[in-house]
């Protein structure tokens, strides 16, 4: 499926999702966007997907650890062995 | 029990080479800086790398640190930087001001994919195949782009802290954001559509 409906609106919405999702919206862009979204069934899955594309992310790298031989590697290269384990 | 608040780092203490402070800096940024550059480069041995020769360039530094910028935005612009020699050592082109991503063209929301995945379980969502799938879908972002998106959204960097690591205008963060993000969902919409379909 692609949006078809009220191209115009779709659009404009499209160019200020980023920051309707961050929530950095002017008010006034921000109701006019709220509106369109309830008559248009596309953007707002395409607000919901892309909430929940930066969610995914997030949640994919906050597991991110540094390995415990890069870490080691690290100090010793900056000469700060005796710092490892207690800095 | 919660922990005990951190010191702020001082830069005073960094500049007059105590030690100690620096082992702090390496221990509070260090993991930032790893996955950083993992996530631009896509592959451990240059992520270590650009980790060991970012703070061994902010040792040399420090002396002529002036902290127009906070520690933070000025080790990820140097992380920013060893990544991008890596990077155009294998694509001599790549340069983080390309004119083409600040456009106007682009993303008019023509063709985009209309599927609803979000309601789909987590198990799903976030599967090891899918979880493989989100960091093939960052890597494929443009330079340009995965660098702004890392920064805003894995590392948590304002607009403006975003800009100034950088060197481009929050605009140019503003407008990069935004493809960026819009890419990786039409990504992840084709990716989880494969899979509804497969149900």
């Amino acid at each position: 499926m692609t949006i078809k409906s009220d191209p115009h609106k779709c659009s404009q919405l499209i160019s200020t999702i980023s920051e309707y999702v961050e929530g950095t919206l002017s008010p006034q862009l921000c109701a006019d966007l709220e509106k369109h979204l309830c008559d248009c069934e596309n953007c707002t899955i395409v607000v919901d997907t892309l909430r929940k594309t930066i969610d995914l992310v997030q949640t994919c790298t906050e597991d991110d650890c540094l390995p415990n031989d890069v870490r080691k590697r690290l100090y010793q290269r900056l000469n700060l062995d005796d710092y490892i384990f207690n800095p | 029990m919660t922990e005990p608040e951190k010191l702020p780092i001082s830069v005073d203490a960094l500049k007059r080479g105590d030690r100690t402070e620096f082992a702090r800096l390496v221990d509070e940024y260090s993991l930032h800086i790893y996955r950083l550059a993992l996530r631009m480069l896509g592959n451990p041995q240059d992520a270590e790398d650009v980790l060991q020769d970012t703070f061994l360039n902010a040792l040399r530094a420090l002396p002529k640190f002036e902290g127009r910028s906070s520690l933070s935005t000025w080790l990820y612009r140097i992380a920013v930087n060893e990544a991008l020699i890596v990077i155009r050592k294998r694509k001599p082109q790549v340069s983080l001001t390309a004119e083409n991503e600040d456009g106007d063209e682009g993303e008019n929301g023509d063709e985009m994919q209309i599927v609803d995945w979000g309601h789909l379980p987590e198990s799903d969502l976030l599967s090891n195949e899918a979880k493989q799938h989100v960091n093939q879908a960052i890597q494929q972002l443009p330079e340009t782009l995965r660098v702004v998106f890392l920064l805003r959204d894995v590392e948590g960097l304002s607009i403006e802290e975003t800009a100034t690591t950088l060197n481009i205008s929050q605009a140019a963060v503003k407008t990069r954001l935004l493809r960026a993000r819009l890419r990786l969902r039409e990504d992840l919409s084709n990716y989880y559509h494969e899979r509804i379909q497969a149900k």
